[in-house]
């Protein structure tokens, strides 16, 4: 067997990689492996850099900005294969949320006009408010820069925003450093089920397909074991369309649950996992179908597109120049190329194309595929906007220098 | 400035950094206001755990802090593979002020290489001593109950565990604490 170690953080989207090794899809292809469990996304980042680990879960957007040599000791980093698309939420303490709509549900659906309630609600509040995100490059923060920017509100100037591993946010807003987190599941739950937060938005509802964990390997390290690569994805789609099937729902949330995976109570993981989240302690689990996604709507796809769209945010946040050098090393990242080259002949729902315009698909709609039918599911930000991926410069020129929306 | 929860480690990388001439050395725990009190030190070096889960606060605070004028990297010299893979391994990581030479910076980070490592393989032998502590009350308990349960001796109660882990190719220890179980369970009051 080949030996092979990946580097994870103890959340719920690490599902297909734990899948992966205790339901054996790992080991069919002869590959054994170790799953490395670490508490912040540095971490996991150095030991992917440095050869610590073959691989490992990551933010999309870091290995996009490891790549480009923003997040210390720059190395060419490749995804061939998302981990899952979707996972987070928004939660803020009951003190803030006091100010928000008191219906939950329809505050956590209603993403837009919520952003406008969020901006007059950090006014009445007595501080600044301190938001807890998991990474500068990361989904979260980027998915949190968006919504805030488009009703006027700077993440950098109105809110405090700090940096905490996502293990750690419950208990920094138990103690009051934080005022809210945005994380992945399960933290969210805890938080909710602790009564220290009430749910404040959901991904889905800001992004309704939201780029979120890929798996990430070093450039060089995929090209020198192709074979190895191919086995481990092809591993890692098997692993993902159990982790999907409603029949394992339960086995999973269990699994996870143990102190060497996520090391939270199974009934908090279950909730995103099933789609039915609790968005405050004192009221019932509402529908959210496409709270976390693992292998629908060929989930797993890098498309390049969606690389392009987190360089967009880049770009629009001021981490980078915009150039065209730059785009093109960003684009690259993602790798369907390598994607298709491993699950092509193993009956996968293939996407005919490699780039989409993000965020214009509204109804289910079935798309060429190479073999089979595939079905993508809307895709629409909360705002209406369509990102090209032909034309940045066109998309970034809506929003107004220092990001907010024009 | 070394930032470190654990107060023995800590100390064994300080005094090793004293003997070798520093003496601007600084032992920060990675808690509340840490990064303020770094931005007021302005360190040439910072010396962390790999592991500590406060480095990603860290790092955003060094990408947003105006205090600290200048740029901190990881490791002076990217260049020098050999000497980032034994800090990896030794679950060393460092910020170093970016401009500092290379001369200057290169024999911190292999002290602190070196002190991290012992560091470990005392950690090891400590808890293979408290491990082996504990099996020996455990294998005591056993044969305490093996000794008024079935009234034999010491020697005779040792002799009966051990040919049972032999027999059933398990460790002493493990029969032991089967046997304390299963008394426990039978009432055996033990």
């Amino acid at each position: 067997m080949t030996p092979l170690s990946i580097a994870f953080l103890p959340l719920t989207d690490s599902a297909v990689l734990v899948a992966a090794r205790e339901k054996g899809f790992a080991a069919d292809r002869d590959i054994d492996l170790m799953l490395v469990r670490t508490t912040s996304w540095a971490t996991v980042r150095d030991r992917l850099v440095f050869g610590q680990v073959q691989a490992a879960h990551m933010l999309a957007p870091l290995a996009i900005a490891v790549t480009l040599g923003l997040s210390q000791h720059p190395a060419a980093l490749a995804a061939p294969f998302k981990l899952n698309v979707n996972g987070n939420t928004l939660v803020m303490a009951n003190r803030f949320a006091a100010a928000l709509d008191p219906d939950v549900a329809r505050r956590s659906a209603d993403a837009l006009g919520t952003a406008h309630d969020f901006a007059a609600a950090i006014g009445l509040y007595h501080h600044k408010p301190v938001i807890g995100v998991v990474h500068r490059f990361s989904s979260h923060a980027l998915m949190l820069r968006y919504w805030l920017g488009y009703a006027g509100i700077d993440a950098d100037r109105d809110v405090a925003l700090r940096v905490l591993p996502p293990s750690l946010m419950v208990e920094a807003l138990r103690t009051g450093e934080i005022d809210g987190f945005t994380a992945g599941e399960p933290y969210g739950s805890v938080a909710v089920a602790g009564g220290l937060a009430e749910t404040v938005a959901l991904g889905p509802r800001i992004w309704q397909r939201g780029v979120e964990k890929v798996l990430a390997l070093r450039r060089d390290w995929m090209e020198a074991n192709a074979d190895t690569v191919d086995r481990l994805l092809q591993a890692l789609a098997a692993a993902a369309a159990w982790c999907d099937d409603p029949a394992n729902r339960n086995e999973l949330a269990v699994l996870l649950a143990r102190d060497d995976y996520v090391g939270q109570p199974a009934a908090h993981i279950l909730p995103a996992l099933s789609g039915r989240l609790v968005l405050r302690a004192d009221r019932s689990a509402v529908d959210v179908p496409d709270a976390l996604l693992f292998h629908r709507e060929a989930a797993g796809f890098p498309w390049r597109s969606q690389a392009l769209w987190i360089y967009s945010q880049l770009v629009r946040w001021g981490m980078i120049g915009a150039s065209p050098e730059h785009e093109r090393q960003a684009a690259e990242v993602f790798r369907s190329d390598v994607y298709r080259r491993a699950l092509g002949e193993t009956g996968e729902p293939m996407p005919g194309a490699s780039l989409k315009l993000e965020g214009a698909v509204t109804q289910p709609m079935a798309v060429g595929g190479h073999r089979g039918a595939l079905t993508l599911g809307p895709d629409r930000f909360f705002d209406g906007a369509v990102f090209d991926p032909a034309d940045v410069a066109g998309y970034l020129s809506r929003y107004r220098a220092g990001g907010s929306d024009a | 400035m070394i930032i470190d929860d654990t107060g023995l480690r800590a100390t064994v990388l300080e005094e090793g950094l004293r003997e070798a001439g520093y003496d601007d050395i600084h032992v920060v725990p990675p808690r509340g206001a840490f990064v303020a009190r770094l931005e007021r030190m302005a360190p040439d070096v910072v010396l962390m755990d790999l592991g500590d889960p406060s480095r990603d606060t860290l790092e955003e605070m060094l990408v947003v802090s105006r205090a600290l004028a200048r740029p901190i990297a990881m490791f002076v010299d990217r260049s020098d593979e050999a000497m980032i893979g034994a800090a990896i391994d030794a679950g060393v990581s460092a910020y170093v002020v970016d401009g500092l030479r290379k001369e200057r910076v290169k024999p911190i980070i292999d002290l602190a290489i070196r002190r991290f490592n012992a560091f470990a393989r005392m950690q090891t032998a400590l808890d293979e001593a408290t491990t082996a502590l504990a099996d020996r009350k455990t294998i005591d308990k056993a044969k305490t109950i093996l000794m008024t349960s079935r009234t034999l001796s010491e020697p005779d109660a040792y002799a009966l565990l051990r040919s049972t882990a032999m027999n059933q190719n398990r460790r002493i220890v493990d029969v032991a604490e089967a046997l304390i179980t299963a008394s426990g369970l039978l009432g055996g009051g033990a």
